[in-house]
């Protein structure tokens, strides 16, 4: 549990930064080196590669050490374990909001409903 | 990986308070009567499956206490938490203090609730404010509003992706 609660400071802190997150994101498409990482950013390779540091000390990338062009690859098990936590509080409210719609519906008798649901 | 109606929104307004909204098909004075009546209560605020609400009692006054209990029915645990109600303006505003009997954080955190209703859809909100960003950051580290803390809503679109590459 510990150990679980200290893995997971990290790998939020890591998440806390938008660019972090873009990065995760263009990795969730495939591998890629600083340089390809660093052109769609607008950044300098060595401001890409401070970010891969702390992606990779919070378990959420690796990078291939012997390779030459050392891409980046997603940890994707990581940010499972991320969202399982987040999943916790979002399924206590999404459950409990969907038997809230059901207790709604009994409440109403037909004929004073109002419409059709609106569309979106 | 589950995602969720447009509506239903988690977020952290400020660094002491965290936010979840939903729209409801149903006119405000029945929504309310949902989150007020226990009879009702304890029929949907129940989170996962599996769990049960044995105790809900709600005295729905300013000064007036609620209590709350749930408990897993599989193996038996249960978790309580109460507080006071400040305001309760019908069928508009709730505001009320938490407290959970095992509490993790410091102090009580203030829940605010709130009922907008706009052609028959009804919009909830709910602000809990812990008594400080300390309080707020150690409830989080209970797991239960870890991802709130985290700004999960900025991170989806990146499970999104991640789960659209991962089941393609």
């Amino acid at each position: 549990m510990n150990s679980t609660s200290t893995r997971l400071d990290a790998t939020f802190a890591a998440l806390a930064d938008p660019t972090r997150r873009a990065i995760l994101a263009r990795l969730a498409s495939g591998d890629a080196t600083v340089n390809e990482l660093a052109e769609p950013f607008a950044m300098t390779q060595p401001a890409i590669s401070k970010h891969l540091k702390v992606l990779e000390r919070a378990g959420l990338i690796s990078r291939n050490r012997d390779a030459q062009r050392r891409p980046s690859r997603l940890e994707a098990r990581r940010l499972a374990e991320a969202s399982a936590w987040i999943d916790q509080y979002r399924q206590f409210w999404e459950a409990s909001f969907a038997r809230l719609d059901t207790v709604l519906k009994d409440l109403q008798p037909k004929t004073i409903r109002r419409g059709k649901p609106a569309r979106r | 990986m589950l995602f969720y109606p447009e509506s239903f929104k988690v977020s952290t307004p400020s660094d002491r308070e965290v936010l979840v909204e939903r729209d409801f098909h149903a006119p405000r004075d029945v929504v309310f009567e949902a989150f007020t009546r226990p009879e009702l209560v304890r029929r949907w605020l129940l989170g996962p499956d599996g769990w049960t609400m044995p105790v809900c009692e709600i005295d729905l006054r300013p000064g007036g206490a609620y209590r709350y209990v749930w408990r897993k029915e599989a193996t038996g645990m249960e978790m309580g938490m109460g507080g006071v109600f400040r305001e309760v303006v019908r069928p508009v505003k709730l505001v009320a203090t938490e407290k959970f009997d095992d509490a993790w954080y410091p102090g009580e955190a203030v829940d605010t609730t709130t009922f907008e209703e706009k052609a028959g859809i009804t919009k909830v909100t709910l602000t809990v404010l812990y008594e400080s960003k300390d309080a707020r950051d150690t409830a989080s580290r209970s797991g239960m509003e870890r991802g709130m803390a985290a700004g999960y809503d900025r991170l989806e679109p990146i499970l999104a992706e991640i789960a659209k590459v991962s089941t393609s």
